[in-house]
């Protein structure tokens, strides 16, 4: 397998389900090595994608791969090859932490793989609880345990659908060092969440998916230059602002105003009519945009 | 097939773990059936020349057991996993259809295999010891347990909720056991019910299986080895299609 094989292949995928369109002709690659963010309102059908990966879900019509292995021909390699952590928190009460990791990995074929079970147990904080039920774990714990299990077969694509809903701050930060790690080591991470911030600070390309269809597909940076809408709160020694930029500028509650801008120079040639006019700025705050500003207005847009 | 042992494993330590639950019980109220029935009936039946009535009975019981725990064995853990949605852990690894099968299967048949060893050894004390026929024993039993290991599989993975399953026991396997000659013989029903019982493959299991430990039975041995291995390559090839294809599994 070569470098140039995509880790995730995807081509023109349909997917029904009864009545709803889940997927409508999704077509993607990731490259191995990416961390590659899949964004999406709820029922999208980035779950959907996720499951035909993994064959949890078989597709109408289309193909995907893992790493070059087709996931309904060649499931066994396809399936070795990736690693999923679902999005439910769902465990199995009959066993223990160490006991479920290594079925897991039996699952897989490994036998003796202890010495890797206590690698991941290490940096997931689950030693201290490696004989304890499933059942008594917080729900943090259990996140914990699903991304241990995911991981239990080395999978050099690892697919996480919305690991951190509803995971306190320090587990999340946690488990972003743990996945972060793991993509500078070389696995490919494939990430669907709904915490835009965390898409844009980890993932180096994203791509949007609206009702079964990717609306957008670029790197991360690219993605950010698509709303150049910029806006500077300020706060102004006058009570209004000359005539010509009424209309531009708008005033909130608590007497802030505030002007929407594409280009620099515009706000450079209202600073400079503000000076003319004799108005001094007393506060002033810029807000870049984000990817939810991008996410938003390509939400409305399509 | 390694991702098969360690299912096959997984399953048998699931049921181990809750012992009381999966192994104690049923033997229990097993010899609560034999204390009652054989305190009750004992004077007044003899349905083989020869034979006492408990001794008629604990054959009955045993098979019973086993065939009501295989079913459970694999229709319950099926059901759980699904519910619970950790049925992904094992969906989700390189495991064909067939070692998933195999896996289920081999779980359902030592669980009603370890039930019926234990309503056995508990029955010892009330019915004198004889086995004519351990070959016939062995056969039954294990052919019993897989019959009811696979219903179990296709029942745990037809049902979408407990109530549906319930349903499959309360109103198929139970009548189906308790109506196919473990308290009486067939012969001593009316002629129409008579040719109904010979239509309910468990009557073939039970009676077969009586012949192993009394010598003596409503129909040829052989006859019954044939109906229900019969019955096991077709419940083997439905289940197996069912996983082929990914029902109520893989969506």
């Amino acid at each position: 397998m070569s470098q140039a094989t995509p880790a995730i292949h995807v081509s023109d995928l349909h997917k029904r389900f009864r009545t709803t369109q889940a997927l409508g002709g999704v077509t993607l690659d990731i490259r191995q090595g990416e961390f590659f963010g899949l964004l999406g309102p709820n029922g999208a059908g980035k779950t959907t994608l996720i499951s035909i990966l993994a064959g949890l879900t078989r597709a109408d019509s289309g193909d995907a791969a893992i790493l070059g292995h087709d996931v309904v021909r060649d499931y066994r390699q396809s399936r070795r090859a990736l690693g999923v952590v679902p999005q439910e928190l769902v465990y199995d009460p009959f066993f223990n932490v160490r006991e479920t990791l290594r079925i897991q990995s039996g699952y897989f074929g490994l036998r003796h793989n202890d010495g890797w079970i206590d690698e991941i147990m290490h940096h997931l904080d689950l030693t201290q609880h490696a004989d304890k039920g499933t059942q008594s774990l917080s729900g943090g714990m259990k996140r914990r345990l699903l991304v241990a299990q995911a991981l239990v077969h080395k999978p050099p694509v690892i697919v996480l659908d919305e690991p951190t809903a509803g995971v306190d701050v320090d587990l999340r930060r946690s488990l972003w060092e743990f996945i972060s790690r793991l993509n500078q080591e070389g696995h490919t991470i494939l990430l669907t969440t709904h915490y835009l911030e965390e898409a844009e600070a980890l993932c180096s390309r994203i791509a949007m998916l609206k009702s079964g269809h990717i609306v957008a597909c670029d790197t991360t940076r690219n993605l950010l230059q698509l709303t150049n809408e910029h806006c500077a709160q300020l706060r102004l020694d006058a009570e209004s602002v000359p005539a010509a930029w009424k209309t531009r500028l708008s005033r909130d509650a608590d007497g802030c105003w505030r002007f929407n801008f594409g280009d620099y120079a515009e706000l450079e040639s209202l600073l400079a009519d503000l000076r003319g006019a004799g108005i001094s700025v007393r506060e002033m705050r810029l807000q870049e945009p984000d990817l939810e500003d991008v996410f938003t207005d390509i939400m409305k847009r399509t | 097939m390694s991702g098969f042992t360690a299912l096959f494993y997984k399953e048998l330590l699931r049921f181990w773990k809750v012992v009381v639950q999966t192994v104690v019980a049923p033997v229990v109220t097993a010899l609560l059936y034999l204390l009652i029935f054989s305190h009750v009936l004992e004077a007044h039946v003899e349905v083989y020349p020869g034979v006492s009535y408990t001794s008629f009975l604990v054959p009955g019981l045993v098979m019973m057991s086993m065939l009501q725990n295989a079913f459970s064995n694999s229709s319950s853990s099926l059901i759980q996993s699904k519910m619970q949605g950790n049925i992904v852990f094992v969906l989700l690894p390189p495991l064909s259809y067939l070692e998933f099968f195999l896996a289920y299967l081999g779980a359902a048949v030592i669980r009603g295999l370890v039930v019926g060893l234990g309503v056995w050894a508990v029955t010892l004390w009330f019915a004198p010891w004889q086995m004519p026929h351990p070959g016939w024993l062995l056969a039954y039993a294990l052919l019993a347990c897989a019959i009811m290991g696979a219903v179990g599989i296709v029942a745990g993975i037809w049902a979408e909720k407990y109530d549906q399953l319930a349903a499959f026991q309360n109103f198929l396997i139970l009548p189906l056991t308790f109506l196919s000659g473990v308290f009486y013989s067939i012969h001593s029903l009316p002629a129409f019910w008579q040719s109904i019982s010979h239509a309910n493959p468990v009557f073939y299991l039970i009676d077969g299986f009586r012949y192993a430990f009394v010598g003596q039975s409503d129909t040829d041995p052989w006859l019954g080895l044939l109906v229900a291995g019969a019955c096991f390559v077709a419940i083997s090839a439905l289940t197996l299609a069912l996983l082929k294809s990914g029902y109520k599994l893989r969506h």
